[in-house]
């Protein structure tokens, strides 16, 4: 590989690339992210090889194994170029068929066409597709089109031109202001702007500077993070190169956890192509200009993507939160002035630079500028992750993007922002999606989670389900984050196995302020919000839970009761061969005998639901 | 020297201090458990919480991890301060009921039931232990070991602290009298960390007066003669 060293090699390297590639030819690509993995893109990768080998030998068809597409409800996903037609649920053997019908004679597969839900109308291209079609994909729309492993491909969808423009064209206080003016905020949850910290750790003094980019994506179902590691890693590395040069910082790490493998690799291919090309090292691109990355590998813990942990982690210390009244900023890793971003924060830095603050601050609301990324999990149709331009509403997201709630139930409540983020009732739906307004409402934006909830949800199941997680992932330091999340689990546990009592809400309450108040960091700051914010607006439900030991979502095992209605009752035994502990008495009808319907004796129930899954006849009523 | 004020009281501070030692130098008292003049502030326990008001702004904090500053308004008896720390109280109280001080300290603070389940923990995990192993003796025998609510003190592994001097600085040290150590003939044992070590006797006396392992240890690091401790420090002096 040659070594670039000016702006001008690098442009005449970009025309040399972009000469090769015909934007006509047929060019078959696979999506490789993390989802479309799990539904088994690799066999369908293997699948247009061996038929690209035997048939296409020689004309120039491409095949392309890219980044997450974020559709990945509808994985493996493949998508032919220049057409770009969208086939969804790809099986290896559909692909000797796509390539005779659709890559040779141009005809479109119906039965691998996305079909509207609620229309039925088959949907041939990418960006007709209700999914893609309100996103605004300015940070995740190049991971369907090139191949992470290839530093080639970004450079020729314009990788790279910002680093030149600011390398050569602009002075550092410049960026840090264009930044400024742009109004990025910290996409890792806390919305701080980015120019800001950029601003005061480059008037930090001390030579020695650090940036970071946090990859430590810990929320359960999060996975945007990881998604732009694997899919367009060179833009999280040209972000992070602008960030030093406007910092003055000639070292950065990528903290990224060991159990995203795939970003691991990618990253560290990234890496080493950007050094082999002159565009990561000494003197990039012959400006004089010195900064290199080293990754560090985090063992899983989501307390270690708090920033202070974060860097106490990389200097190999235990993973623990210390107190910040002296900003990371002026001393952060080994002391030194540190500036930490999250990995979509850096990747907006090269598109901001690109095209301008003017041209960014058009996008999203006025407090919340450019877009987010949210991985929209739980009860929706449409699983994945969409970039939507900040102040979308709820409504948009869940229903026009998401495609609504499967099996026609009742949309209930939202839940943003990882495991400490709050649940958003439907009264709220028609709320714009930026940072204030989710603070203004008791959830926050956090890293960009968000889990639908549907009418079979019930809330303070959900509640204790995130207590138990944070409960296990604080570090345990403070009093008030250890025995508060602690003991807001135990409560929860007692309101939905039927112990609760009418004083439990107040207690949790009062836990809850005294975790966020009182606790050194902001996972204790912000761990009871799924508690307070469920409270606020499902009271009720609690209520019906401590008064009516009544589940009404019938979630809560204890609090259910089975219950076999003589009248619908067909005497045939199933649900007698079915329970597993023989609380289910009668007699089955026969020919010969009449039979006496079956009964469940209470006593000995374990309220497993089998009876109730296996009775064809809806005799089997649950309580 | 910074001045600052706490509870309406003007206090003139070193550089480097903490407002809690400013505090407790001032007379004026706030309830700490895992603070040690001794070792650095840690801020686990959270019972020194107060708040400080900055540049118009107040917020709650932990008075040992507050670095003194110039011209802030501290608070250490305000509503809110009070109500958070009669829950981290409780909170502390539940982990080990049966402890005197703790005991004592609920009552000052008027907690006088505890709305959970009680524990017999004992430990109320501050890392004082540790923390005096680690910065006064520099045995780093012992550390925290798992996160969350499965954090615990214990010897590496569960199993006998190897780098144990059993010095018996962590016993001196524990606010909750959790680490016993106890002498038999001529072996000395901190139970807790499962370390037992031989006694050296005295030239002189003849009394047993500190573990082998210990004083090799000293010795090495202060480089004295191989001869230093045969005798004991009583005849010695």
């Amino acid at each position: 590989m040659v070594r670039l060293s000016s702006p001008q090699e690098l442009e005449k390297y970009r025309n040399e690339i972009l000469s090769t590639r015909n934007p006509d030819q047929a060019l078959i690509t696979v999506c490789g992210g993390t989802g479309c993995h799990a539904s088994g893109c690799h066999a369908v990768v293997d699948a247009f090889k061996k038929v690209i080998q035997e048939k296409a030998k020689d004309n120039g068809i491409g095949l392309r194994v890219t980044g997450c597409h974020g559709f990945c409800e509808r994985g493996p996903l493949v998508v032919l170029h220049p057409r770009k037609v969208l086939y969804q649920r790809v099986k290896p053997e559909d692909a000797s068929t796509i390539f005779e019908e659709t890559v040779l004679k141009g005809k479109v597969i119906d039965h691998l066409l996305y079909e509207h839900p609620t229309t039925g109308e088959k949907i041939t291209t990418e960006e007709d597709v209700p999914f893609y079609k309100k996103q605004r994909r300015i940070i995740l729309g190049n991971n369907g089109n090139i191949d992470p492993t290839q530093i080639e491909d970004y450079i020729a969808v314009g990788g790279y031109r910002a680093l030149t423009k600011v390398l050569f064209a602009m002075k550092p206080e410049e960026i840090v202001e264009e930044v400024k003016k742009a109004n990025l905020r910290g996409r890792g949850g806390g919305g701080f702007p980015a120019g800001l910290k950029w601003e005061q750790c480059r008037n930090a003094p001390g030579e020695l500077k650090y940036v970071i980019c946090n990859a430590d994506e810990g929320d359960p179902g999060a996975y945007m993070d990881r998604s732009l590691l694997e899919g367009n890693p060179h833009s999280v590395l040209e972000g992070m190169i602008i960030g030093a040069y406007a910092i003055g910082a000639h070292e950065g790490y990528i903290f990224v956890r060991h159990e995203y493998p795939l970003a691991v690799t990618n990253i560290g291919i990234a890496i080493q192509q950007a050094r082999d090309l002159g565009l990561m090292g000494k003197n990039i691109l012959g400006s004089g200009f010195e900064f290199d990355i080293k990754v560090s590998r985090g063992g899983g813990a989501f307390v270690a993507g708090e920033s202070t942990a974060l860097m106490a982690t990389i200097e190999g210390n235990v993973g623990e939160p210390r107190a910040k009244h002296i900003h990371t900023v002026i001393s952060g890793l080994w002391d030194k002035p540190t500036n930490l971003n999250n990995v979509e924060t850096w990747a907006n830095v090269p598109v901001i630079m690109d095209r301008g603050a003017d041209w960014y601050t058009q996008i999203g609301t006025e407090g919340s500028k450019g877009t987010k990324i949210f991985s929209l999990v739980g009860k929706v149709n449409n699983t994945g992750l969409v970039e939507v331009p900040m102040g979308i509403t709820l409504r948009e997201i869940v229903y026009d993007i998401g495609g609504g709630i499967p099996g026609g139930k009742k949309f209930k409540a939202v839940q943003t922002g990882g495991p400490s983020g709050g649940c958003i009732p439907e009264s709220l739906i028609d709320l714009p999606v930026d940072f204030d307004r989710l603070t203004e409402v008791g959830s926050m934006m956090g890293s960009g989670g968000m889990i639908v909830m549907d009418e079979s949800t019930c809330m303070v199941d959900v509640a204790k389900y995130f207590m138990n997680f944070l409960k296990d992932e604080s570090c345990g330091k403070c009093t008030s984050c250890r025995e508060g999340t602690k003991r807001m689990h135990e409560i929860l546990t007692d309101i939905t196995e039927g112990r609760g009592t009418p004083e439990h809400i107040d207690l949790l309450e009062e836990l809850g302020w005294v975790t966020m108040e009182a606790s050194l960091c902001a996972l204790g700051g912000t761990a009871p919000n799924p508690v307070l914010s469920t409270i606020q607006y499902f009271r009720d439900e609690y209520k019906e839970h401590i008064n009516n030991k009544r589940c009404p979502a019938k979630v809560c095992r204890a609090l259910l009761k089975y219950r076999i209605l003589s009248d619908a009752c067909t005497m045939c035994g199933r649900c007698a061969k079915a329970c597993p502990v023989g609380a289910i008495s009668g007699k089955t009808k026969t020919k010969k005998e009449k039979g006496i319907p079956f009964k469940i004796d209470e006593q000995k129930c374990t309220r497993c639901g089998m009876c109730f899954e296996s009775c064809k006849f809806e005799a089997v009523e649950v309580e | 020297m910074i001045s600052f004020v706490i509870d309406g009281q003007p206090v003139e501070a070193k550089e480097g201090s903490n407002v809690l030692e400013v505090a407790l130098d001032a007379g004026i008292e706030i309830p700490h458990l895992c603070y040690n003049e001794s070792v650095k502030p840690y801020g686990a326990c959270r019972l020194c919480l107060v708040e400080v008001v900055r540049r118009g702004r107040a917020r709650m904090t932990t008075a040992c991890t507050y670095p003194a500053t110039e011209g802030i308004e501290v608070l250490t008896q305000s509503e809110k301060v009070l109500r958070a720390r009669r829950m981290i109280m409780e909170l502390i109280l539940a982990m080990c009921p049966g402890d005197k001080l703790i005991q004592d300290m609920a009552r000052m603070m008027g907690v006088e039931e505890v709305r959970f389940k009680k524990e017999e923990k004992n430990c109320i995990l501050c890392g004082l232990c540790a923390r005096v192993c680690d910065e006064v003796v520099g045995a780093h025998a012992i550390q925290f070991a798992s996160r969350g609510d499965r954090r615990e003190m214990i010897p590496p592994f569960g199993e006998e602290a190897q780098s144990c001097i059993a010095c018996g600085a962590c016993v001196v040290a524990c606010p909750v009298d959790v680490i016993k150590m106890k002498e038999n003939g001529d072996e000395r044992t901190i139970i807790r960390w499962k370390r037992t070590l031989k006694m050296k006797k005295c030239k002189i006396c003849g009394n047993s007066f500190a573990p082998w392992f210990q004083l090799e240890k000293f010795r090495e690091k202060a480089r004295l003669p191989k001869d230093f401790y045969d005798v004991c420090y009583t005849c010695r002096s």
